[in-house]
């Protein structure tokens, strides 16, 4: 019963944000934005929903949503880190900041922590270059990083 | 050199000026200023602005469309943040008049998801500029209608092509279209588009105000005007530095502080890697193109491990699309992991350049075709350092 309802919240939220942008099909990645900004990631169950209010094959909503790296269809942690691995960072230092994010929160690159709370990843360039190494967490930018001040950083998401 | 330091994007910009002029001429007047002051697309192609505007605006259609690219996604370009973040009045200004120019009322700027923090920036400046009557209905008391809508992207280096970027705006995977037609034609929701550099729409009002003669005087004769550069990799100044087209890649590194230098990647990971002997060349689209993007690696630095990291970064984002880009880059990737294993034969290397010449020529988009770019340059200009390195070990790791 609980879970039914559940379902029932999701599709009800589902609606709402599709009828916002009319479900148009143009709107699509605006919608699949939002939703996943709203549960932090795009379930299977969301997809559907998502394709039947825009009247689109699920495999389509899919194939969108597995495009793009700010979009997930697995959950993730409250917090996103994510480390810029290209050149100019990868020469201002960026590895010593990698082994120091993995040592605090005891995992790898691509892992998530038990509790939750962060995601760590790597990304391509986020336009930081003069100023590396450089990394995302959220919407947030954060450069000129050594380890310890990256460390500092995290913890204030804590 | 000091006189190769051209302040045209950085020096104050009276906001409306641009566009005030603009609507004292014609359609076509505004188009053949544009072309008369032979301005190239900003992001990397350098194509001619004027003859884009011109083939939109020759096209028919109910509606048209004029879309800012601010998808800066290529490594080491930082540019269009810093233009985004202080100068963004300039880049919806270059907007509208494109708007006028072509005949169209809509305009879309597509930020990549990465710069998402920017947002709110943008949002005032639009929000200023309807109040100034510089954007909006009936602007500067004019017939001329333009607004512009901030579209969010989601994080695929491919959407900057300019396709692919149109794809994304229809909320579909960032695939490349084949070509023709070109979006000036049929573009977003089939109707004809502008799809233009953050940058270039930044040069337009100050080409309206001061004229296309004095616009042409500054850079090289194809490459006319100055150019954003971001610099960053060892160097003591890094950051964007506005300088004239032509200027060579020693004046830039005299200029940031760059000491023992041995090689400078020209244009992001699509570009090429120049070493000393090509440091007196000028930085012009006839020349070295000027993608945005100066990446300085000093003499400690090893070669091969940059070329990895290009590399990897090309397999990652590469769409998927089209066989050569595919199946291309993930190929050259694992030449490279060889050589660094001291495990690729002359001969073999001799295989993957063949493999990157048929990717420049059989890939879909720019992507496809520029990712062997550094491969090639910093094999060619680092031969002795790459290859007949030490065996690693003597099982095959692939």
């Amino acid at each position: 019963m609980k879970l039914e309802s559940q379902t029932q919240n999701i599709a009800r939220a589902v609606k709402r944000v599709c009828d916002e942008y009319h479900s148009r099909r143009e709107k699509l990645l605006q919608i699949l934005e939002e939703l996943n900004e709203l549960y932090g990631y795009l379930s299977e169950y969301v997809m559907k929903e998502v394709a039947k209010n825009l009247d689109m094959q699920v495999s389509e909503i899919y194939g969108v949503a597995t495009f793009y790296s700010f979009l997930n269809t697995k959950p993730k942690g409250k917090n996103i880190i994510r480390l810029c691995q290209t050149v100019s960072c990868e020469l201002a230092g960026k590895q010593r900041i990698a082994n120091a994010l993995e040592n605090e929160l005891g995992i790898r690159f691509g892992e998530t922590t038990p509790d939750g709370m962060f995601s760590l990843e790597y990304t391509n360039c986020i336009g930081m270059c003069n100023q590396g190494p450089a990394m995302l967490i959220n919407d947030d930018v954060y450069y000129n990083l050594d380890p310890e001040k990256a460390v500092d950083i995290v913890e204030k998401y804590h | 050199m000091a006189g190769k330091r051209k302040q045209i994007l950085f020096s104050a910009l009276e906001p409306g000026l641009g566009l005030k002029k603009a609507l004292e001429h014609t359609q076509t007047e505004i188009i053949d200023i544009i072309k008369l002051s032979r301005l190239r697309g900003r992001g990397g192609a350098g194509f001619p602005t004027g003859l884009k505007w011109d083939l939109a605006y020759s096209a028919k259609a109910p509606k048209k469309f004029i879309v800012c690219n601010a998808d800066e996604g290529e490594p080491g370009t930082f540019k269009d943040r810093i233009l985004l973040n202080e100068h963004a009045k300039k880049i919806f200004e270059g907007m509208a008049i494109a708007g006028y120019a072509v005949g169209s009322q809509e305009g879309i700027i597509y930020l990549r998801a990465e710069y998402r923090y920017l947002r709110p920036v943008l949002v005032q400046a639009i929000d200023e500029l309807r109040k100034a009557h510089l954007l909006g209905k009936k602007i500067l008391g004019s017939d001329f209608q333009f607004d512009i809508d901030i579209h969010l992207g989601a994080g695929a280096y491919v959407c900057g092509e300019e396709t692919a970027l149109i794809e994304s705006l229809e909320g579909k995977r960032g695939e490349a279209r084949n070509k023709p037609p070109y979006p000036t034609e049929s573009g977003y929701m089939g109707y004809p588009t502008v799809v233009n550099n953050v940058e270039t729409f930044c040069y337009v009002p100050y080409i309206l105000i001061e004229g296309a003669a004095w616009f042409q005087k500054f850079g090289t004769f194809e490459s006319t005007g100055s150019k954003l550069f971001s610099i960053s990799g060892d160097v003591k100044k890094p950051g964007v530095y506005e300088l004239e087209m032509g200027t060579t890649v020693r004046q830039v590194l005299n200029l940031v502080e760059a000491s023992d230098t041995k090689a400078v990647q020209v244009g992001g990971a699509s570009g090429i890697c120049v070493a000393e002997k090509d440091f007196d060349k000028p930085l012009a689209f006839e020349s070295l193109p000027p993608g945005g993007s100066i990446i300085v690696f000093n003499r400690s630095r090893d070669m091969l491990n940059v070329l990895k990291n290009f590399m990897e970064f090309f397999v990652e984002e590469s769409c998927g699309q089209c066989t050569p880009c595919r199946e291309g880059t993930f190929r050259l990737l694992e030449g490279v992991k060889l050589m660094e294993q001291g495990q690729c034969s002359i001969h073999y290397l001799r295989v993957l350049r063949e493999l990157a010449e048929t990717m420049k020529i059989s890939s879909k988009c720019g992507l496809g075709q520029m990712a062997p770019n550094p491969f090639l340059s910093i094999i060619d200009n680092f031969k002795g350092e790459i290859l007949a390195r030490d065996r690693v070990t003597d099982s095959i790791p692939l």
